[in-house]
């Protein structure tokens, strides 16, 4: 393992933030910490390097216990949301100064700068300063400033938050093939699920300080284990007291076994997709269905149908208020 | 026309208060030529008390240099019971009256008191002599360092430093090659200004000093020791110095602002 996280308890004043976090992340893994924002996934990703002094619990950065060791000596690498970019410092010498700390001979440093610059497609902007730089490529500096001193592990702290949705779109892509290319464990926070499900082989969902769920995306998404979870991952919707995603539900025309009684309410096409809403025993409930299928069953609001969870779906029964 | 009015007035006000009196101790300094004004500065007594404000100055700049920059990063990045009364006693000296300040200085430092009494025993006098006009300059000039730089610190953040952290830095080295770098022109700025409020300093320093000619006598008090004895001359000379040092000064920190 790469990182164990063991217990971990951690409050600001009377206000608890992470309560017995226990985590464990594989050597090589690219994980993801997803969870609503104020869930205490920077706190944890803070404790990991050693910026937040957890109350109880411990922390092992392979294999060695680091909970009481000091930043600076836990040899990781940290991306922040904003960057935090050395402003008096040109893009080179912001890689290099992990390297310069470590009193590395200048031609060693200068090679690798140079090859970590080419990493993050920066090697024309090595003099300028960071305010000269778009936000992407001030992000991709800082990753290059964490790769330089070869960290155990890479913590980023939703590091394309702060990007508009093309770039942040972009730079996911670009580093699930960095993480492919480079094999550096990897744990990013994040709280977008399509960002953690498109780009992480491990998620870890944290809410209210809590882990919910460890598991793969598919694992996560198909077998969520309570409804906050099932909520969190992706759409979901309420038929006959249960909680379903809207694209495991098969409507029909004509009564079938296990169905339920529900009334059209409205249509809505969305390019590819096909929005059914529904009034299900009083209440508003959607499915979504490609538009072959509504073209084909000719849905129109009014209509009476019969719905019912595809069978094999995944389906929470949620307790009765 | 309320607008005329309120020119005229804004510009009579400053003429009266600032550039008749400057201009005059100019024109009555250059009055009978450059001779005069170069022949009393260069007067042994002169010299003498240039030499004093400078060394007086200089230690006490480095001082509040040192103690400004720790107290800010002290007061921005550290949470520690008494904090808000450390950042108001900072301030005090900006309330306090300069000669309150000197002669709280003796009550603690004089020869007679426990304190002084036993730096005397130990051969160290502070009393009427440079230590103590250090001493007092010191406490007058204490906030400006600090409250130059605590903004900008703010502003910083720890973004930064916690990064050099995580990249290998220890506390010294993260503060050396970051934070510094980062408040560089706010400190610049907080220095001046603490240099021009050392070379102008009067009334703490003439308590601690005893006005000793040709001893622990600065600049200021040169120039109101020779207004006292009839040497205008000299008198203006000095002033003229102190002033032009003083618009040097504010030109600097004209330049040093907006970098901030
Ligand atoms: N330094 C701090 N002092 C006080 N409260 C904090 C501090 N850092 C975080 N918190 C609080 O802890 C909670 C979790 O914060 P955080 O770990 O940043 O959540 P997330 O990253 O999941 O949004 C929030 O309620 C936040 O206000
Ligand atoms: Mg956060």
């Amino acid at each position: 393992m790469a990182i164990e996280v063991r217990d971990v308890n951690k409050s600001f004043g009377t206000t608890p933030v992470l309560r017995d976090v226990s985590i464990d992340v594989e050597s090589g893994s690219l994980t993801a910490l997803l969870g609503p924002s104020g869930g205490g996934k920077s706190t944890l990703l803070r404790v990991i390097a050693g910026l937040e002094q957890p109350d109880t619990g411990t922390v092992r950065i392979s294999g060695v216990d680091a909970t009481r060791l000091a930043p600076q000596r836990r040899n990781v690498g940290f991306v922040f949301q904003h960057y935090a970019a050395f402003k008096h410092l040109t893009v080179f010498r912001n890689v290099a100064f992990g390297l310069e700390i470590r009193k590395r001979p200048k031609d060693e440093i200068r090679k690798r700068v140079m090859e970590l610059l080419e990493l993050v497609h920066l090697e024309q902007m090595a003099d300028r300063y960071p305010s000269q730089l778009s936000g992407g490529q001030r992000q991709r500096m800082a990753l290059a400033r964490a790769l330089a001193v070869e960290p155990e592990v890479l913590l980023l702290d939703e590091p394309f938050g702060a990007l508009d949705a093309q770039v942040r779109k972009e730079l996911r892509t670009w580093l699930r093939r960095l993480h492919d290319e480079v094999h550096v464990t990897t744990v990013f926070v994040t709280h977008d699920q399509e960002e953690a499900i498109e780009v992480a082989d491990t998620i870890v969902v944290l809410a209210d300080g809590e882990v919910e769920q460890v598991g793969s995306p598919a694992e996560v998404y198909d077998n969520p284990a309570n409804p906050f979870v099932m909520r969190f991952l992706g759409p979901v919707t309420e038929i006959g007291g249960s909680l379903v995603r809207p694209h495991d539900i098969e409507i029909s025309t004509e009564p079938v076994e296990g169905g339920t009684a529900a009334t059209v309410s409205r249509v809505v096409r969305l390019g590819f997709e096909v929005r059914v809403e529904l009034q299900v025993e009083g209440r508003d409930a959607w499915v979504q269905v490609t538009r072959g299928f509504a073209d084909q069953l000719a849905l129109k609001s009014g209509d009476v149908v019969s719905v019912r969870p595809t069978p094999g779906a995944r389906s929470l029964v949620l307790a009765t208020v | 026309m309320a607008k005329y009015g309120l020119r005229t007035i804004a510009v009579l006000y400053l003429f009266f208060l600032l550039v008749l009196p400057v201009g005059l101790i100019i024109w009555r300094t250059f009055g009978d030529g450059l001779g005069p004004f170069v022949e009393a500065l260069t007067s042994a007594s002169a010299v003498h008390a240039f030499q004093v404000t400078l060394t007086v100055a200089l230690w006490a700049v480095a001082a509040n240099t040192v103690f400004g920059v720790g107290t800010a990063v002290l007061l921005v990045r550290h949470r520690f019971p008494g904090k808000r009364l450390l950042n108001a006693l900072i301030d005090l000296p900006m309330a306090v009256s300069p000669v309150v300040v000197g002669l709280a200085l003796i009550l603690v430092y004089g020869r007679f008191a426990p304190v002084g009494g036993l730096l005397e025993s130990w051969g160290v006098q502070v009393i009427f002599s440079t230590p103590g006009m250090v001493l007092a300059t010191v406490f007058v000039a204490l906030p400006l360092v600090v409250r130059a730089v605590v903004p900008v610190l703010e502003e910083l953040g720890d973004d930064q430093e916690q990064a050099a952290h995580t990249l290998g830095a220890s506390r010294l080295q993260a503060f050396v090659r970051i934070t510094l770098p980062g408040i560089r022109w706010a400190l610049a700025y907080g220095v001046v200004l603490c240099l021009a409020r050392s070379l102008g300093e009067y009334g703490a320093v003439a308590v601690v000093s005893g006005r000793l000619v040709d001893q622990t006598q600065t600049l200021t008090l040169f120039v109101e020791e020779r207004f006292q004895n009839f040497d205008q001359p000299a008198a203006f000379a000095a002033a003229t110095a102190l002033a032009l040092i003083a618009v040097i000064t504010l030109l600097l920190t004209k330049l040093l602002r907006p970098k901030g």
